[in-house]
């Protein structure tokens, strides 16, 4: 517990509309999306970066553990406070700092939701790409400190690569500027790098300088059904070995279909083994509609059964809410479900859906699979019930064979969910010894007295 | 979990399918207000789920969670894995008041509101108010500026009053113009008797207009929905029987209401009555011939209105129209048929506006921030009209047009479309 003079030492820095610590306060800051959870001693939403210091700073003198959260869609119980101390929600720094059209830049406070950041510079026909599925209910911040992907991540790159530089607050309330409005920077380490995927265990990220580009102005979206999901999977490599480049290539397996399906009704086929959704888009429209068709060309001579192009932006936008409606609709099926994102080569593709599948058939709980097939980034998704021991049991064993296939294929562990606290008894066997010493003294010089998300990502 | 045995509550059905993927945030006008769980739909959950499990005291603290929800139902109608949090949230009221009941509601739903005549009776100062040029007097001296926010606001919602409520004036019968081809029942809500009677008075002029004889029983009784907001469910039973008996003694094919609030409600008397052996057959059929004005007028051959109006129309979704009855091109077909009439479509329509019933009393900052939302919206259309079938949203979207000096006129689709009939 926390001591009454710090959280009215705390009331004094955020003043007590941004401090709270009833039971029901705690009790909604105990989760993310997962179904870990633990409650904070006290939740604070700061509104500035001088009041993340002095909250910082307070925590380093009395060590505190802070957990910082922007809207806790996270699925690798990053943000789960497990050690208690202060949950730091980010949620009330969330303005759009400035719009720098001339250099295509946005300067942003780390709160802002990811869809209002984008609709605002589509505005202006600018454009940020990625778009992880919860781009309406996640925050840029954490985007970057779990340094998130989604779909378009095949063609546009990850959340990552359109970090310029970043506004951090360390673990004694220093504040750290790194990088700048500038696309090539090579002076000192990259510590943008550093703190973006650090998933709150180095700073507190309170600001970005984000790249923009301009917006693509054509985009077409069409469906394949495939019998096989074999085939599907066979189709996503000779898409890219034909050179096209769709922006986002996607799988989704029977199961996730039918659950959507339930929920959209969208006319979904429900007699297939998967679909791929394909999209290419750009600037110049002829050239949009033949990557279009060239990508159904080539799903038709790999066993597709069907494709639909989307004929106007309502079935655009419908397909794209499908898709990601896909993992919460699954909670249709079972009470509890455990997502991986395990990323492998994408030529293993076929060979992974295949070994998951099997994982599923000899535990007898069922894995769904969809996901960026385009990029290697699969969402195997066990669904049980958690109050069942014996589905429980099984969960464990499989998580495990689940991520050994990801590393035998000679992939890794996370594509875009980070590793948080679920992941954190394999990273050993995905990155080996000598990685890990070097990241946890790293994190020891940036927090030596570990109150910055104690517990995550490393084994003790 | 001992202070819940023998009460009513929400089945676990209700809650465990929530796998906190946070999706409701998104949507929720309040959590997009205040940024903080607890005034989300996932945290009301949460909330919901850890007090019915025993975890958390079902007190005062959990439950102004659950009354700071705004009903809008955009959550429920959002979410992927079934679960409906704005029900969960009345669900929540009414096992808070199994528990700890109020007596006010009691004399609020249960005696006041109930009667017709009372509710004409203690609403009298208002339409003195407004005849005797107190208002006019109001505004004049600058005397609005005088008083706290919120106490201008409150008179701001306040339309111009008829002089008398409307179910006084109306005959039990109104014959069709020419032919009849449907005997319907006609549904006078409370606000549009008592605050919107010329909208409900052209509603009956435009059924009249397309062959429709109309039958309006006097005695009915408020539809429910306040009961609900407060959790009063077995009060809401009670009006509910009588409203059914009325309306199966008028023997009408449908029964029409001007008020998406009452409509919303008058459908879900079959779900509600559904246990009751006596009632659940009768109320099924009553929902049944539940229509909305503007989704009855849609499915009969209509009149072409004649005479223009040269105007920007936008149209705001009342929740309770859209997502609570799934009624939403039909009121924006209506508006469309008016030769002159330009309809711009209101960036966000199905946002909420922030009324929910009474939360510009109940919740006044954050109602008025939902309100601002509405406002940059309706700004951006440049129209001059904005139409909106519910009576709740009419007023509020009226605080916001006092507040912001605009010349936009709030109107129901109903009254345009009567303008454009040319009235009688």
């Amino acid at each position: 517990m926390l001591e009454q003079a710090a959280v009215k030492r705390l009331v004094q820095i955020v003043g007590k509309e941004g401090v709270f610590d009833s039971p029901e306060d705690l009790v909604v800051y105990s989760y993310d999306g997962t179904f870990e959870e633990h409650r904070p001693d006290v939740v604070v939403l700061p509104y500035t970066t001088e009041q993340v210091s002095e909250v910082l700073a307070l925590a380093s003198r009395e060590h505190i553990p802070i957990v910082t959260r922007g809207m806790a869609s996270g699925l690798a119980a990053a943000s789960v406070p497990f050690n208690g101390g202060i949950a730091l929600s980010m949620t009330r720094m969330n303005r759009l700092l400035e719009l720098d059209q001339q250099n295509a830049i946005a300067s942003i406070e780390a709160g802002i939701i990811t869809a209002d950041l984008q609709a605002a510079v589509e505005k202006v026909g600018l454009f940020y790409p990625p778009d992880p599925s919860s781009i309406r209910h996640s925050t840029i911040g954490g985007n970057i400190a779990c340094n998130a992907g989604g779909p378009r991540c095949l063609k546009y790159g990850v959340t990552g690569d359109y970090v310029l530089g970043l506004t951090v607050v360390l673990a004694d309330g220093r504040v750290l500027h790194t990088g700048g409005k500038v696309i090539k920077d090579v002076v000192g380490y990259d510590l943008t790098a550093l703190f973006t995927g650090s998933e709150g265990t180095l700073g507190v990220i309170t600001a970005a300088l984000l790249r923009l580009i301009a917006r693509p102005r054509f985009a077409r979206t069409a469906l394949v059904e495939f019998k096989s999901l074999a085939d599907a999977s066979h189709s996503v490599n000779a898409i890219l070995s034909a050179g096209v480049v769709p922006a986002t290539l996607e799988l989704v397996d029977e199961t996730a279909i039918a659950c959507v399906e339930e929920v959209l009704h969208l006319g979904l086929p429900l007699d297939v083994e998967a679909i791929l959704l394909v999209e290419t888009d750009g600037s110049d429209e002829a050239v949009v509609l033949g990557e279009i068709e060239a990508a159904a060309c080539i799903c038709r001579e790999n066993g597709a059964r069907q494709v639909n192009v989307a004929k106007d932006e309502d079935e655009r936008a419908s397909l794209w809410k499908a898709r990601r409606s896909v993992s919460p609709s699954l909670a249709r099926m079972a009470p509890n479900k455990l997502g991986e994102d395990i990323t492998v080569p994408r030529s293993a593709i076929p060979e992974a859906v295949r070994r998951l599948k099997a994982i599923s058939a000899e535990y007898g709980l069922p894995i769904v699979i969809f996901g960026h097939a385009g990029d290697g980034n699969l969402h195997p998704n066990i669904l049980f019930d958690k109050r069942d021991p014996g589905q429980w049991s099984k969960i464990g064993p499989m998580v495990s064979q689940v991520f050994n296939t990801a590393l035998e294929l000679g992939g890794t562990l996370s594509g875009e969910h980070g590793v948080g606290i679920l992941k954190r008894p394999y990273i050993m066997s995905a990155l080996g010894p000598v990685s890990i010493e070097i990241q946890k003294h790293i994190k020891q010089v940036m927090d030596p007295f570990n109150i910055l998300n104690p517990g995550k990502i490393f084994p003790d | 979990m001992s202070q819940l045995i023998g009460i009513d509550t929400p089945s676990e059905n209700e809650y465990l399918k929530c796998i906190h993927c946070g999706l409701c945030l998104a949507v929720c006008p309040t959590y997009r207000e205040q940024l903080t769980e607890a005034a989300s739909p996932r945290g009301r959950v949460i909330l919901a789920r850890k007090s019915l499990e025993g975890e958390l005291e079902l007190d005062s603290g959990l439950i102004a969670h659950m009354y700071s929800c705004f009903t809008c139902m955009a959550c429920n109608d959002l979410c992927p894995a079934g679960v409906r949090p704005a029900d969960l949230a009345l669900g929540m009221r009414q096992t808070h008041e199994q528990i700890r009941p109020n007596n006010w509601k009691q004399l609020l739903f249960g005696s006041l509101i109930s009667k017709p005549g009372r509710m004409e009776l203690t609403t009298l100062p208002l339409r003195l108010y407004e005849r005797l040029g107190l208002r006019r007097l109001f505004y004049g001296l600058g005397l609005g500026k005088l008083l706290p926010g919120q106490v201008r606001d409150m008179e701001a919602m306040l339309p111009h009053l008829p002089q008398r409520p409307l179910r006084q004036v109306l005959p039990e019968v109104t014959e069709a113009n020419g032919d009849s081809h449907y005997r319907v029942g006609f549904f006078l809500g409370c606000a549009q008797s008592l605050m919107f009677a010329e909208e409900s008075a052209a509603t009956l002029r435009v059924l009249a207009r397309n062959g429709c004889t109309i039958i309006t029983p006097k005695e009915t009784v408020c539809c429910g929905m306040p009961a609900r907001g407060y959790g009063r469910q077995d009060l809401v039973r009670k009006q509910a029987q009588v409203n059914i008996a009325l309306y199966e003694q008028a023997q009408v094919d449908f029964i029409i209401t001007d008020c998406a609030t009452c409509g919303s409600t008058l459908k879900e008397y079959g779900h509600l009555l559904s246990g009751d052996p006596d009632w659940a057959e009768r109320a099924i059929s009553f929902s049944k011939k539940v229509r909305d004005v503007s989704e009855f007028l849609l499915s009969i051959p209509l009149n072409m209105p004649q005479r223009r109006i040269e105007a920007k129309v936008t149209y705001h979704d009342p929740c309770h129209l859209r997502r609570g009855q799934g009624v939403w091109k039909q009121p924006r077909a209506l508006l469309k048929m008016i030769d002159g009439l330009e309809f711009i479509e209101l960036p966000e329509a199905e946002w909420c506006c922030g009324s929910a019933g009474s939360q510009l009393i109940s919740h006044y900052e954050t109602s008025i921030k939902v309100l601002g939302r509405k406002m940059d919206n309706l700004e951006s259309t440049q129209a001059k009209y904005i139409a909106s079938g519910c009576p709740g949203c009419q007023m509020q979207l009226n605080v916001g047009v006092r507040q912001r000096g605009l010349s936009v006129q709030v109107v129901h689709p109903v009254t345009l479309l009567d303008r454009a009939y040319g009235k009688r």
